[in-house]
């Protein structure tokens, strides 16, 4: 696994990334109405007056956040705490690139307000693997080529990891209709379902 | 999305008082559908009232042997619950039906009943849609109207409650109890969604400012008996073109009780008491589960792009009656429809 951040901050900085790009483009609308000055500091401290207090703990680091009630768990991850490994596809719930694990749930992080989950514990895909080591499912999905583009992987996994946590799947039928809320448009179903079993025989 | 102030609600009283103060509020329970429509300004709440910290979150039996599911039981929750399972085999089977494993981790089982129609005018703040700004007419009546009613329509609306759920807790009679400003009350279910008529931006009857805080399962789960037969675009995560929840009760090859609810077709989940009178003494055929079907299908009427959905709704009645009347539930996980 590639640490994003690691990896952008190792570039020249003459040569930006295309996330940075991305990222630097994103910091407008989160500054945006803000007094003068505001815009230099940690997105956490800039409070806008409605700001909301809300404590997460995601992947295991806890994180005293004031936030403009409308920001979504997944631009939350996104775009303030730089947790890019959540996918924002269509925004709308009917993807499932978002999804990460609150409370050792699956669930859309594009549907709900951050501020609605204070105390809740957050698993997204970065905070999948222990100390190291790949995930198993990240394991499976690498030894199946489960993936083509790699869009939809994080939300795959995360989705499959809360699946396995509710040990409702037994057959690859089952597999497939509860992971029906993660498409992938390169199409790579067969072998998602297939790195998937690999995972549930090894949990 | 327009601003708006958050605010938690610590139970049912502090949640209603807040609500009085503020006629343009709106609780938030799951968010599933209230987030997607305000990200989109269909809703523009000034205020958002979290209740996610109300004690609403139990499935109990209650005295006459019925079950109180708490309105902040999430779909997924409900659908596995032993009790739902075992008892109320229809309503589990309708909610695995809907959505997807993420959508029903978050879902509530009062904001199911309180889901907005996917109308894709409805959505689109471009176009006309009377149930989205009351007076401006309706473009599905003679625009892409596929996934549209059949039944109940009007000249102002003519789109379709999108809930599996609603749609066999309408077969099972469940009672839905709310609270308001001017206290509580309770509705049955036939009479909590309305038809749209010269109204349709209320879905529900539902007084301003009320809250639902439960729904209450009466005794009779129809569990050795039963169906939910869904027909969609697609194999799974896609609203019903169709769906029918049945119960029966045989006496041998007879039906003693009979009830059968349709999804996809209506402004609500749709029943129709001349329908079930069809079955009601007669034998558990295919014959009699026609007949019943013409009687439920009488005054349908389809638009440019839906009128398949007659004779699909008529095929779905009768297959799903068979299916109920042999005791072969349809799976939500195999799709194969036997």
């Amino acid at each position: 696994m590639t640490d994003d951040r690691t990896d952008a901050s190792s570039r020249p900085s003459s040569h930006p990334t295309r996330r940075e790009i991305i990222a630097g483009g994103a910091m407008v609308p989160i500054t945006m109405g803000l007094p003068s000055g505001a815009a230099a500091q940690s997105p956490r401290s800039a409070a806008t007056p409605d700001a909301v207090e809300v404590n997460l703990t995601i992947n295991g680091t806890r994180h005293a956040l004031m936030l403009d009630a409308r920001t979504t768990l997944l631009d939350l991850l996104r775009e303030h705490l730089d947790l890019t490994g959540t996918k924002k596809g269509c925004d709308q719930g009917q993807c499932g690139a978002c999804t990460v694990l609150i409370d050792g749930r699956r669930a859309n992080s594009c549907l709900t307000f951050a501020v609605m989950y204070d105390g809740a514990q957050i698993t997204t895909i970065e905070g999948l693997a222990a100390s190291g080591a790949l995930h198993p499912l990240q394991q499976a999905f690498i030894d199946h080529d489960a993936f083509q583009c790699g869009y939809c992987t994080p939300g795959q996994i995360c989705s499959a990891a809360g699946l396995i946590a509710e040990g409702r799947a037994k057959t690859a039928e089952e597999i497939r209709e509860l992971m029906s809320g993660n498409i992938c448009r390169c199409g790579a179903y067969t072998n998602i379902v297939a790195a998937i079993q690999q995972a549930m025989e090894r949990s | 999305m327009i601003n708006f102030q958050y605010a938690r609600a610590s139970d049912v009283a502090d949640a209603v008082r807040q609500m009085a103060n503020d006629p343009t509020a709106k609780f938030v329970a799951g968010g599933t559908n209230l987030i997607d429509l305000m990200k989109i300004d269909v809703e523009r709440p000034t205020k958002v009232i979290d209740i996610n910290r109300l004690p609403l979150k139990q499935v109990e039996g209650i005295q006459g042997g019925g079950l109180r599911i708490g309105a902040l039981v999430r779909n997924s929750d409900l659908a596995y619950h032993p009790l739902i399972e075992q008892r109320y085999p229809v309503l589990a089977s309708a909610v695995m039906a809907g959505a997807s494993q993420q959508l029903r981790n978050m879902a509530s089982t009062g904001g199911n009943l309180l889901q907005r129609t996917r109308c894709h005018y409805f959505y689109d703040t471009a176009t006309p849609c009377n149930k989205r700004e009351p007076g401006s007419g309706c473009s599905a009546i003679n625009g892409h109207n596929r996934m549209h009613a059949i039944l109940g329509t009007g000249d102002a609306c003519i789109a379709t409650h999108p809930s599996d759920m609603c749609v066999a807790l309408a077969m099972l009679e469940a009672k839905v109890h709310v609270t308001g400003a001017s206290g509580d009350r309770v509705i049955a279910f036939a009479d909590f969604h309305r038809l749209p008529g010269d109204t349709p931006q209320r879905d529900t009857t539902l007084n301003p400012g009320e809250i639902i805080t439960a729904v209450e399962l009466p005794p009779r789960g129809f569990a050795t008996n039963y169906t939910y037969l869904k027909i969609r675009d697609r194999l799974s995560y896609a609203f019903a073109l169709v769906s029918v929840a049945v119960g029966l009760e045989l006496d041998g090859d007879t039906i003693k009780e009979g009830r059968f609810a349709l999804g996809g077709v209506a402004h609500k989940p749709w029943r129709d008491p001349q329908a079930e009178a069809a079955l009601r003494g007669q034998p558990a055929n295919a014959a009699t589960f026609a007949r019943a079907a013409e009687v439920l299908l009488r005054d349908a009427r389809g638009y440019e792009h839906n009128t398949f959905k007659i004779d699909l709704a008529r095929r779905c009645i009768v297959r799903a009656l068979s299916q109920a009347a042999r005791g072969t539930p349809q799976s939500q996980s195999s799709k194969k429809i036997m």
